[in-house]
Formats: structure tokens, C-alpha cells, sequence
């Protein structure tokens, strides 16, 4: 069920101080409350008044560059012209909106915009859509009196892979480089000349290469900025769309998905205050080429002889080809011997119907949805949780992930914006710089591997470990003052740092600021799609929905569900090691692909080779779908209704915009199937029944009913668990209308349904009180608090030949979504190998030379790059890219690292032969892998 | 005729060849004025200049030692001084720059104490590459000498100056551009308000900024006392002014004058200043105060030279320069002339200037080629409506600064007193002059 209803949020009056004094100003004669300090554009919006713009946006700092929204008003000298879009509402102030003074203006100024705007709407993207136009017709003159020649410039050109620039149609409102410098902290496109020759351009020799480029397309007044991939492919009112949400990274940003005749033409961000603010990253906002893509799977596939060719075949034999062997294995070897991994593409629905099908039909607790690329489970969910918000409001963030820019791209807009503005400090614990570096009060670049030390001394207000830069140790500790004694005022954003640097030890570290800072909340910075959703829905070892552990939620879900595995399952690590062990017989792949996303290739690769029997759902067929014996094609977001859950444990809806491709099915249904052929009917017939039984059974989703999740209200997601008192759902009062000039091509909700209310919510109680109970006789179990057990594996020292690694995600990797869009494909990064000058320098290497690195678990040629952000003693790494260079190859890192170690240590040997000199005199040399080799 | 006797304040040293070194500046009696202010209290060296009612000399015309005021409750960490003197025909700080460097030094100084301010910055137009070069030369010379710097004469008073060279835009010699541009960033004049940059200037911090020719006047002021400073003039226009004299006539230059007692006639007639019009010919207009202020007439001219007594014929001294225009200027040129400029200097930043600016000179020089329409009269006095709204004096405003604005000064001047030179222009298809 489709929900055709866009919301907007009005950033603006969340930036007036909350406890600003009312003020009473008269517009056009009306008495109007406003907050003390508000612009007046703002204020007269509310009040229903429209003031028209260009330069303005409710997310930026006001310019009064176009001048368009001229208003009278009172002043001690008379009434004078003044612009609303910076004007600060005072008591007693008179403002008229519609004299016959503020007409000329309007008129003049639409009038010189025309001077010089070529009158090519017929063949413009945003002729339909156009605030110019739009404002034309409702403010401007009939006519222009403009006979001379306009302004002419070389028309369009590429300022990147995805944006190009037509200077003519440019108004010179500089949404695009306030946009790129004030939001995003890029400055590549500005304006140069002066004047009526005044462009916007990017600067000689570079690109616009920001991966928010999208956004200035989004918010520019006229057609000066078009996207490549939405170029000329429709025209804005044959355009239909639906509100959902981004399931790209975990942050879950809202957008308006357009399609036109079931292909997805367009995405744009919707102001979700809480979220994304209007915002998406290139990624998320250009990715809906993938559900168009010629390489969709649109039929099920089968092996039909071992070591065949996929082909083509029926639902029905796929899915019995399925449903019979993993009945056999389960029948021979028991439950364990099968595993599930991944699930991060499907809803919330979908995740929790094939939870159930794991480990109440094929008997299997060794279920993960994450592939060694993120935290412990039990860490996630148990540890106190905060917002975006209250991490954007908190005194101090301390943060230890991987670069947010990379991974999570737009909850690094949300922290940037939160430290420019002051009153936030970050402490940042990161063994390489990173994109927020610039702006961190400290940067502490810890040794891999020491994380849980360096915060232990962080805590007890010691002098720092060795390597870490004295005064960033000094400026971390006053920073860190601002969280108060017990750490209430800090929200620590945890991620994976590096995936050479074993989860268990993100763990252990998690542990000791939780053990320091009781008062500190967490921000989990999981990247991966629907990862959050897929953990709280169970799809994890030990973990059943609702965030529960296994043993505590055993008699609760046996009751509804019947019996379930006796221990507790194996990781994904474990996974792949018992497939090649023999003990794991067959393995699902839920939207999976170990061998792009393991950390470990060379163990995904021997793992999926030596088990027997391999299922991948996906919707493409990626690398490690290709291995499998019966892949069965799978709906996606946009194409099936459900909900997402976002790294704040907000559950949003998606909504269904288009019909999948050819044959393929929503995940939920491809469980239901394959659990009735196994003799297990699941009782939940459609999303909305598998909601209500989620809502019914998952403590930490009590009271966050269907009928809650629809209030209009609620388009921003509500967050779980409820607080145990009712809560206003969206603290937006609504605006009657949008404002079309923020975000052109977003249909105002006028023109699609009634204006949005507050809706109200609140938890039943029950899951407070573990006595209370629903129907059966068993008590509703607690979700997982904190504290939990963390095993951290031991690190060993490093010796003075070796750099030890860090490996970082990059947004633009070789994952499958890359490669079936088009206008992406060509972004992908390239693996290099960075490296502190000095350390270079000791190989006689800078940036260009090439480099062998070794680790114990395999070798890899590199391209070097010598960058000073990366400190002596370690190197980076990209994961999942391409290598640059003769050598090729891919994977980048992952054919480095060892699973289960805890550290990855490499050396560097120049291709000459020369390898790592020790960094000290160190007292016996080692001999080198290269020199033991040849020994 | 008769020229005030009043003594030269700002340009007693101009005659001399080598008026620009340290050497002569002492032999003058250079860093008294310093010398002096050090033995007073900062307060009571503000209190001083406040007395002096010395109007800033830049073109707003806003007093000095007021501006000093509304700052002096708190800590300053900026005095910038504006030396963008760029308009066309304006070319009396120019003068101070080359000539009498040291003056503008000791001035600044002079302010810096009264201020307690530590660090200033000379804004210099750019393309004054030798002001540029002096004004560097006798900072040298003054930190050697012990006049700027580390504990200025054993005073136990500090302050640094910068010479910063613009970059070739006019606009930055508005104040909140200049800051900008100080900055690092484009030639953009800030959003007002804050109308002055006193509260939120340079770096977002307090600052003072004062013009060359005010700064220049501060020794003798303090040399000589506040009394003998408003001896000069009369009403709020004390002291002497420099007016940069241009266009056609006999000795064009930069006269320092007394402020009131000279009229516009005095300067452009008497035979020791101006020394009347061009080959004798008759006089047609004059622009009175830079290329923003509206022109005035022939019946005009005993004005006298002081800023509420011009302000009474709805324009202004402005920048001090002053053009004569005699019979046989085309004054559709003229008008043409001025927006060109305005059109090549405007930031851009805001609609109506930018693109107003670009059409207004399009549409004059249309006129001047003998192809405009009688209908093009309205359209240019209606766009001008555009820039400042009622196309009155002091203008009203749609844009961020007074460039757009200032733009239908000339304009408007041109039509309302020389219609019938656009009128021939249409008639004939051509301009008359040639």
C-alpha cells in the first residue's frame, strides 16, 4: 500500500533558541505569533503566508542574493522595502506583503531575471517544476522589455560524472555553493567573475567529485544543474511518486521515489528533520538505475547437475530443489549443519519471516546478517542507544568508526553541521585521518588494536599512550570534560573502524567508555542497508526478535513459534570455517555476497568451493550468487511495501513504487514458501499480518502498532523501543503547504492528500513489567541492556619491520550496486596503499611508486600514496575496491586479511627488493617473510 | 572671489620632493601628534578626535570619534583602514598614499592607542603600486624608528600594522567587501544587518574602519587640539577637506579646502584652485561627490562645500570628487560612461544591480548609437525605480549594498536635467558631439 503523501519539515524554526520569547508581529494586517529571531520568511510561511524566493533555503544560511523576497516593512524611518529571507521578527513588527511598492519590486526583479535567462523551458528538466517559472507566472510581469542580446555561455558542461552545468539558465542564487561549502565542506564549485559574467564552475583542473553533488541538482531554482541519469528522461508531470525510504546505508534517509511507466526515473531527498534534513548522498539518490538494470534476476535459476550451468526454472522446482535438501541436511545432520547469512537488503518483515523460517523450521541459530564487517550483535543492541539528534545536540561525540563520509554519508552531514555550529565537540578515536579530522576538537590516531587502552586512559585522565600527539591527548581531555563526570553528555558513534581490526576489539572498547562514562549512549554506525532491522528481527547468533537473547527468549518465542535450536549458532566467521570443516552442509545467502564483503576473501572463496549445497535470494547476480546451486530472484526496496529500521532504531516505511521485475518475490513470501514445503506453515500471510505478529512478540517493538507507524505523524519513523510515557511522534505542527522552492519536483501535499498531524503513540507497558503477559502463560522476555560479556582476542606487539593495516569501506566500492548503474560505475575508487611519508620514504618509495605488501595471509601490489594523515607504523588500505595499477586485481585488502585475527601487521617491500627498514634500531633484527622465503 | 586662508592639515608637506620619507616627515614635525597622544590617555585622545567632529572622510560621511564610541565599551581586536579609493575621478587618498605616507602612519597609530586596538590593516587599491610601495617603505621606517610595533616610544603601547594590496574590484571599497576580501574570500558586501562592522567585523570580531583621509587628519588634530580643528568650517562640517577637482578645467587636482567657507564655485573658479572652466567655455553640470551622487547645475554652484549644506540639494560631497562638466559634454555619453562602470564593478550578488546594471547600460548605449526610442526614457527611469525604489535622495534600496543604488544617481540627473539631449539622440539616430 502506497503512501503518496511527501512531508516537509522546516529546519529553520528548529534553529531559533527553543526557548526563544513570542514575539506578535501584524503581517498584511494579521497578527502573527513568531519566535523572537526567526526570519520572517519563516515566520509568514507558518502563518500561512507564501513570501516568494530563490536564494533562500530553510537549511541554509540566509544570503539575500536574489532579492525576490522583498517585503514593506515598519521601520523607526518609515516603511522600507526589506528582505524576508534575513529580517529577524521583532515584537510590534509590521510587514506588508502585497503593496502596490512590494508588486514593483517582485515584477522588477522577475523582470531582471529574465534579462538574461534563455526562455528554453521546452527543453529544460525543470520546465514543470520550475520555481522560476512558477514565479513568474504568479509574480512577474506579463512581458519582458528586454530587447538586447542575452548573456551567452558554452552550454552544457560536465562538471563530473553525474552533473552538468548550464551557465545560461543560471540565476546566480548560489544554493549550489553555499551548498557545497556550508553544508557539505567542499568547496568545488563556486562562483567566479563578477558582475553579469558572474558563472558558477568548478575550478580549472578539478571535478566536482563530492558525493553530495546530488543535492545541489536537487535544490537549484532553474535548470543550470541537471543529473546525468535523469537528463531528458521525463518530463516532472508524467512523474508519479511515493514517500519511502533510502535502504543504501543504515541511515535511512527519506526520499520521494518518482517512476514514470514502472521504471524509476528519480529520486529526491524529503526533509525528514530527524534524519536526513533534505539531504542524500550520490549513492543513495542515484542508485535506482539498479532497479531498472538489464541484469536484474527475473526468473529462479538452478543448477540441475552438480557443476551445470545456471538455468531458468520454475518457482516451484526451485523452490522444492531447496526446500528437499535443506530437509535432508536437516534430517541427516541436524539444524546446524545449515546456515544463513546476511540479510541487510530485506525489510524489517522480510527479515523477521526468514529469522523464524532459520530457527523455528530449519532449526539453525547459525543465522548472520552481517558479514565480519561490523560489531557483535549482543553489543548493538544491548548498549543504551541515542539519536542523530541527540548526538547532534550532545556537548561531545566521541566517536570511533570508520570515515562516516564513506560509510555513512549523510550522518556526516548531520555531525559536520552539528560541530560548524558549535556547542558539539568531537573526539575522534581514528588510526587514520578522516573526513570529520578537520573539524574534531581531538583526533587521537590510536595503534589498531588499542582502542580499548587508549579510551581506559582516556577515562582515567592519564597522560597518553605512546604515538598518540600529547596535545590532542590534552585537547581530548578538556573536550571531553563537556560530558560530565558519568558521561551524560556524550553519544559515543560506534562503528568498525578498519575491517583489519576484529570487531571483538570495537567491542572491548565499547565496553570500557560504557564501564567509564555509565551516562554515554551509543550511535551504532553499521553501515549496511537494513542491518539494524535484521538484528532486532533476530537475524543474528543468539539473538531472537525484539533484541532479545536466545536463552532469555527461549519459552516466549517457543510458544508462539515451537521448538528452537538448542545452542547458540555460529557468526559469520564461524560460518564459512565450518563449511570448510564439513559441519555447515548448506549455506543461504540473504542478499549476500561473502565474497565481495568478507573481510577474509580467500575464506569465502574456499568456504562457498567445498559446501555442499549454496542458495543465494538476491536481486542480482553477484559474485558470490553465481557459486550458488539455486538462486531465487528477489524484490527489493521500492518494489515491495514494508519497514526499515535505521542505525537509531527508527522503523520508517517503504513504501512500493514499482512491480519487480519478472518473477521475482518478496523475500517474506520465498520464507512462507519454503517453510510450508518443509512442513511448517507460517502463519503471517502478508506484511501487515507479519507486522502485527512482530509487534505482538518483539519486546523492544511493543506498542508500535501498524495503526502507529501509518499516523501522519509518523512519516519521520517512530523510534523503538517507545518510552514508556505517550510521546508526540513528529515535532513539526505542519505547515499547510511545502515549500515548492526548497526542493522543486516534490509535489506539495495540497495537491496529494491533507496535511500531515502529529500523531501520538505510546508503549503498552508490558514489556516494563516481565511478569505481565499477553495470552500465553509465559513472560514477555527483556530486551538485551548492557552490560554484555566481550571476549576480545589477544593483539600482539608490532615488531619494527611491519606497518600494521587499517581497511575502510569507500563509498564508491566494487560492490554489485556500482556495477549495474551506469551513471556510478565509473566512480568506483581504486585500492591504493597510503602510508605516512616518512615510512615510505624508508622504502625510497613516494606518492606513484608501487609497492608489494605481505601479510601472513597473502600479498597484494600497490600503487603508494604518501599522506601525511596516516600515522607512522601504519598502512590503509581500501576494502572491496579495484586495484590500480599494472598488477590489477581486486578485493583490494580482502586478500590481506586473516579472519579471527585480531590485527592485520603487513611489510612493504619495493618491487626493487628492498624492504621495510626498522623504524628503530632494533636490537635483533627479524628476517623478513621475503628473506625467510628465500632462505 | 575669496579663498579661505586656512591653514593645509592633511597637505602641508606636498610641495616637497621627498615628502614621502621619514626624514623630511620629522624635519615637519612629524610624530609629535604621536608623541603627544601617548603622554594622554587613550580615553582622553578619543575624547579629543570626538571633539574635532571630524566627519569621516570616505563618503558616508559619519563622524569619526562616534563610530570610535559605540565600540570603546569593549575590546577591539581591528582597526582596518579603507585605502580602496577606486571610483573614477576620486584620487585624493591616492595623493596621501604617495605623498605623505608617514602622516596616514602616525595617524594610524594615533587611532590604534586611542582604540587599544594591537592589530591594523591598510587596505590599499591595487592598482596604487606605488602608494603601495610607499606606505610599506615608511612602515619600515617607522617600526625602525620605534613609531609602530613593540612599546611605540617607550610607551608601553604595541600595535602591528599590514599593508594589504585589493585585488581590481571597486566593490571592496565598501566596508563589509573590504572585510571579506581581508579575509581571503570574494569582494561580497555582507547582509545588514549589522549595519556597521562594529560588532561583527573582521573574523567576526569588533572592528573600526576609517578611510586614509580620516586617519591622515588625526596628528594635527592632536597636535593642535580639537578647538583649532572646529575653528574650521562650520556646523558638523569642521576642518579642511580634500577635493579631487576633474573634468573640464583649467587646473584640475586635489585642493584642500575649507569645509563651508568654499563654495562649489570658489573651487572651480578661483584663480588659485580650480581657475574656471576649460577654454572659457560655459558650465554645464558637476558631479559633486564621486559618480553616485546626483548631478548638480550652474544655479548651484555657491553652495558652499559642507556636508548638510549639499545634502540640501538631495546629494552629496560623497568621495570628494568633484567634475565639471561644460557645454559640450553629451550627457547621454556621460550617463553611458558612468553605468559602464557601475555595470563592470558590480559583485553580482544581487538581481537587481547585476542585471540591472548590465541593462541600463545596454539600453544608454543604444541611445548614444542613435537607435534608442522615447520609450526607452521610462524604461531606463523605471528600471532605475528598480534599483532604488522611488529614484530619490538619499536612495532607497533593493539590494545589499549602495553600488546598485547609486547607479541611477547619474542616470536620472542626466534625464530629468538634459532631456532634450536623449531626445536629439533619437531624432537624429546619433549622438551630436560625434
Amino acid at each position: 500500500m502506497a503512501d503518496p503523501v511527501v512531508t516537509s519539515h522546516h529546519g529553520l524554526a528548529s534553529r531559533v533558541a527553543p526557548d526563544a520569547a513570542p514575539v506578535t508581529i501584524t503581517i498584511d494586517g494579521v497578527p502573527v505569533e513568531a519566535a523572537a529571531g526567526e526570519f520572517l520568511i519563516a515566520a509568514a510561511e507558518r502563518a500561512g503566508t507564501f513570501i516568494p524566493r530563490f536564494c533562500y533555503h530553510p537549511r541554509m544560511k540566509p544570503v539575500g542574493m536574489c532579492r525576490m523576497c522583498l517585503v514593506e516593512v515598519s521601520t523607526p524611518r518609515g516603511a522600507t522595502l526589506q528582505p524576508a529571507c534575513y529580517m529577524a521578527v521583532a515584537e510590534g513588527m509590521e510587514v506588508v506583503t502585497t503593496s502596490e511598492k512590494v508588486r514593483k519590486a517582485q515584477d522588477g526583479v522577475l523582470e531582471l531575471l529574465l534579462v538574461n535567462h534563455p526562455l528554453d523551458c521546452p527543453v529544460c528538466d525543470k520546465g514543470g517544476e520550475c520555481p522560476l517559472q512558477d514565479q513568474v507566472l504568479a509574480y512577474g510581469p506579463g512581458e519582458s522589455r528586454f530587447l538586447e542580446e542575452k548573456r551567452h555561455w558554452a552550454k552544457p558542461i560536465p562538471i563530473s560524472e553525474l552533473v552538468l552545468l548550464d551557465r545560461e539558465r543560471c540565476i546566480q542564487c548560489g544554493r549550489c555553493v553555499r551548498f557545497a561549502a556550508e553544508i557539505a565542506g567542499e568547496a568545488q564549485i563556486d562562483f567566479l567573475g563578477r558582475g553579469d559574467q558572474t558563472e558558477v564552475n568548478i575550478f580549472e583542473g578539478a571535478s566536482f567529485s563530492s558525493v553530495f553533488s546530488g543535492n545541489t541538482v536537487q535544490i537549484c531554482p532553474v535548470g543550470a544543474l541537471t543529473a546525468t541519469p535523469y537528463r531528458f528522461s521525463a518530463r516532472p508531470w508524467d512523474l508519479d511518486q511515493v514517500e519511502s525510504t533510502c535502504t543504501t546505508c543504515a541511515l535511512g534517509c527519506r526520499v520521494a521515489v518518482q517512476s514514470s511507466a514502472n521504471r524509476a526515473t528519480r529520486m529526491l531527498g524529503v526533509d525528514s528533520d530527524p534524519v536526513n534534513q533534505s539531504w542524500l548522498c550520490d549513492k543513495g539518490r542515484f542508485g535506482y538505475e539498479s532497479l531498472n538494470s538489464g541484469d536484474r534476476l527475473v526468473a529462479p535459476l538452478r543448477r540441475r547437475t552438480p557443476g551445470g550451468e545456471l538455468e531458468p526454472v520454475s518457482w516451484s522446482e526451485a523452490l522444492s530443489a531447496v526446500a528437499d535438501r535443506l530437509g535432508a541436511i536437516r534430517g541427516a545432520s541436524g539444524g546446524s549443519a545449515l546456515a544463513v547469512l546476511g540479510g541487510a537488503r530485506l525489510s524489517n518483515e522480510d527479515a523477521y519471516a526468514w529469522a523464524r523460517l532459520a530457527k523455528a523450521v530449519l532449526g539453525t541459530d547459525s543465522v548472520d546478517a552481517q558479514l565480519g564487517d561490523g560489531l557483535p550483535a549482543e553489543v548493538v543492541l544491548g548498549l543504551p542507544r541515542a539519536t542523530v539528534d541527540e548526538a547532534c545536540a550532545a556537548p561531545v561525540v566521541l566517536l570511533l568508526s570508520g570515515d562516516l563520509r564513506e560509510e555513512l554519508p549523510v550522518l556526516f552531514l548531520r555531525l559536520r553541521g552539528a560541530l560548524e555550529e558549535g556547542g558539539t565537540r568531537l573526539v575522534e578515536l581514528s588510526s587514520r585521518a578522516t573526513s570529520l579530522t578537520p573539524l574534531a576538537a581531538a583526533s587521537l590516531a590510536y595503534r589498531p588494536g588499542e582502542a580499548a587502552a587508549t579510551v581506559a586512559a582516556l577515562a582515567a585522565g592519564k597522560g597518553g599512550p605512546e604515538g598518540i600527539d600529547p596535545a590532542a591527548w590534552t585537547a581530548a581531555l578538556s573536550a571531553l570534560e563537556g560530558a560530565g563526570p558519568d558521561g551524560a553528555g556524550m553519544v559515543v558513534v560506534l562503528g568498525r573502524p578498519s575491517l583489519s581490526e576484529d570487531g571483538a576489539l570495537v567491542a572491548e572498547a565499547a565496553a570500557a567508555m560504557a564501564s567509564a562514562w555509565p551516562g554515554a549512549r551509543f550511535l551504532p554506525a553499521l553501515r549496511r542497508g537494513n542491518v539494524m532491522g535484521a538484528l532486532d528481527m533476530g537475524l543474528a547468533p543468539g539473538i531472537l526478535p525484539g533484541r532479545v537473547s536466545l536463552a532469555e527468549g527461549r519459552a516466549w518465542f517457543e510458544e508462539a513459534w515451537g521448538p528452537l535450536p538448542a545452542d547458540r549458532g555460529r557468526d559469520c566467521a564461524g560460518i564459512l570455517r565450518g563449511a570448510v570443516e564439513g559441519s555447515v552442509e548448506a549455506i543461504v545467502l540473504l542478499g549476500a555476497d561473502p565474497l565481495g564483503d568478507f573481510p577474509d576473501r580467500a575464506l569465502a572463496d574456499e568456504a562457498l568451493e567445498k559446501v555442499g549445497f549454496v542458495v543465494a535470494v538476491d536481486a542480482f547476480l553477484s559474485p558470490s550468487a553465481a557459486r550458488a546451486d539455486v538462486v531465487l530472484p528477489a524484490a527489493v526496496h521500492h518494489e515491495r511495501a514494508g519497514t526499515t529500521t535505521n542505525i537509531e532504531g527508527r522503523i520508517s516505511r517503504t513504501a512500493q513504487k514499482l512491480v519487480g521485475p519478472g518473477q521475482a518475490w518478496p523475500d517474506w513470501m520465498i520464507a512462507s514458501e519454503l517453510a510450508a514445503r518443509l512442513g511448517t506453515e507460517l502463519p503471517a500471510g502478508s506484511v501487515a499480518e507479519l507486522w502485527d505478529e512482530i509487534e505482538r512478540l518483539a519486546p523492544s517493538h511493543a506498542g508500535i502498532t501498524r495503526a502507529a507507524l501509518e499516523a501522519p505523524g509518523a512519516r519521520d519513523g517512530i523510534v523503538a523501543p517507545l518510552p514508556a510515557s505517550p510521546v508526540s511522534l513528529s515535532r513539526r505542527g505542519g505547515p499547510a503547504r511545502i515549500d515548492p522552492v526548497a526542493t522543486p519536483g516534490i509535489e506539495s501535499v495540497e495537491r496529494q492528500g491533507a496535511p500531515p498531524r502529529a500523531g501520538l503513540a505510546e508503549r503498552s507497558g508490558v514489556a516494563d513489567d516481565p511478569a505481565a503477559t499477553t495470552a500465553g502463560s509465559v513472560g514477555r522476555p527483556r530486551p538485551l541492556g548492557w552490560p554484555q560479556s566481550v571476549d576480545p582476542p589477544h593483539v600482539g606487539p608490532l615488531d619494527n619491520y611491519s606497518l600494521r593495516l587499517v581497511s575502510g569501506r569507500h563509498l564508491y566500492d566494487e560492490g554489485v550496486l556500482l556495477e549495474v548503474c551506469p551513471s556510478l560505475g565509473a566512480l568506483a575508487d581504486r585500492a591504493t596503499a597510503r602510508a605516512n611519508p616518512y615510512d615510505l620514504d624508508r622504502l625510497g618509495l613516494t606518492t606513484g611508486g608501487h609497492v608489494k605488501v605481505r601479510s601472513a595471509r597473502g600479498s597484494l601490489v600497490l600503487e603508494t600514496v604518501a599522506d601525511a594523515g596516516v600515522p607512522r607504523g601504519v598502512v590503509t588500505i581500501g576494502f572491496n575496491l579495484g586495484v590500480a595499477g599494472e598488477a590489477g586485481g581486486t578485493g583490494g585488502a580482502a586478500a590481506l586479511i586473516g579472519a579471527g585475527e585480531a590485527v592485520v601487521d603487513v611489510r612493504l617491500e619495493s618491487l626493487s627488493g628492498r624492504t621495510t627498514v626498522p623504524r628503530t634500531p632494533a636490537p635483533k633484527p627479524t628476517p623478513t617473510p621475503a628473506e625467510e622465503e628465500g632462505a | 572671489m575669496v579663498v579661505s586662508e586656512a591653514p593645509r592639515i592633511v597637505t602641508s608637506r606636498i610641495g616637497f620632493e621627498d615628502s614621502h620619507t621619514l626624514v623630511r616627515y620629522l624635519d615637519t614635525g612629524g610624530y609629535t601628534g604621536l608623541r603627544k597622544a601617548l603622554t594622554m590617555t587613550p580615553e582622553a585622545v578619543a575624547a579629543e578626535v570626538d571633539g574635532a567632529s571630524l566627519l569621516g572622510r570616505g563618503g558616508a560621511g559619519f563622524p569619526a570619534g562616534r563610530k570610535w564610541s559605540m565600540l570603546r565599551k569593549g575590546p577591539i581586536p581591528y582597526l582596518v583602514v579603507n585605502g580602496d579609493e577606486s571610483e573614477p575621478a576620486t584620487f585624493k587618498d591616492h595623493l596621501l598614499l604617495e605623498k605623505d605616507p608617514h602622516q596616514l602612519v602616525e595617524g594610524v597609530v594615533i587611532a590604534a592607542y586611542a582604540l587599544q586596538v594591537a592589530r591594523v590593516f591598510i587596505y590599499i587599491r591595487g592598482e596604487f603600486a606605488l602608494g603601495l610601495e610607499r606606505v610599506q617603505a615608511a612602515l619600515n621606517e617607522a617600526y625602525a624608528q620605534g613609531a609602530v610595533g613593540r612599546d611605540i616610544f617607550g610607551s608601553g603601547f604595541s600595535v602591528d600594522i599590514v599593508v594589504h594590496p585589493g585585488a581590481g574590484a571597486y566593490i571592496c571599497g565598501e566596508e563589509t567587501a573590504l572585510l571579506e576580501s581581508l579575509e581571503g574570500k570574494r569582494g561580497y558586501p555582507r547582509i545588514k544587518p549589522p549595519y556597521f562592522p562594529a560588532a561583527i567585523g573582521l573574523y567576526g570580531e569588533p572592528t573600526v574602519v576609517n578611510n586614509v583621509e580620516t586617519m591622515s587628519n588625526l596628528p594635527w588634530i592632536i597636535t593642535n587640539g580639537a578647538a583649532a580643528f572646529t575653528a574650521l568650517g562650520e556646523g558638523r562640517s569642521t576642518g579642511t577637506r580634500l577635493f579631487a577637482l576633474a573634468g573640464q578645467v583649467r587646473n584640475p587636482g586635489v585642493y584642500e579646502v575649507e569645509m563651508v567657507k568654499t563654495t562649489f564655485r570658489d573651487l572651480i573658479y578661483a584663480p588659485v584652485l580650480g581657475g574656471g572652466v576649460l577654454h572659457g567655455r560655459e558650465l554645464k553640470a558637476v558631479i559633486p561627490g564621486g559618480v553616485s551622487a546626483p548631478w548638480i547645475g550652474p544655479a548651484q554652484l555657491d553652495t558652499p562645500l559642507g556636508q548638510d549644506e549639499v545634502a540640501a540639494l538631495d546629494t552629496m560631497l560623497g568621495s570628494g570628487s568633484i567634475v565639471v562638466m561644460d557645454e559640450t559634454t553629451c550627457m547621454v555619453r556621460a550617463a553611458w560612461r558612468i553605468t559602464r562602470f557601475f555595470w563592470r564593478e558590480s559583485c553580482g550578488q544581487c538581481t537587481p544591480c547585476r542585471e540591472g546594471s548590465g541593462w541600463l547600460e545596454k539600453i544608454l548605449r543604444r541611445i548614444e548609437d542613435g537607435v534608442g526610442r522615447e520609450a526607452d526614457l521610462d524604461l531606463l527611469m523605471d528600471t532605475c525605480d528598480n534599483l532604488a525604489p522611488g529614484v530619490s535622495w538619499p536612495p532607497q534600496q533593493t539590494t545589499i549594498c549602495v553600488l546598485g543604488p547609486s547607479i541611477p544617481s547619474s542616470i536620472a540627473s542626466a534625464i530629468r536635467m538634459f532631456r532634450d539631449d536623449f531626445l536629439v539622440h533619437i531624432k537624429e539616430g546619433g549622438c551630436p558631439h560625434g
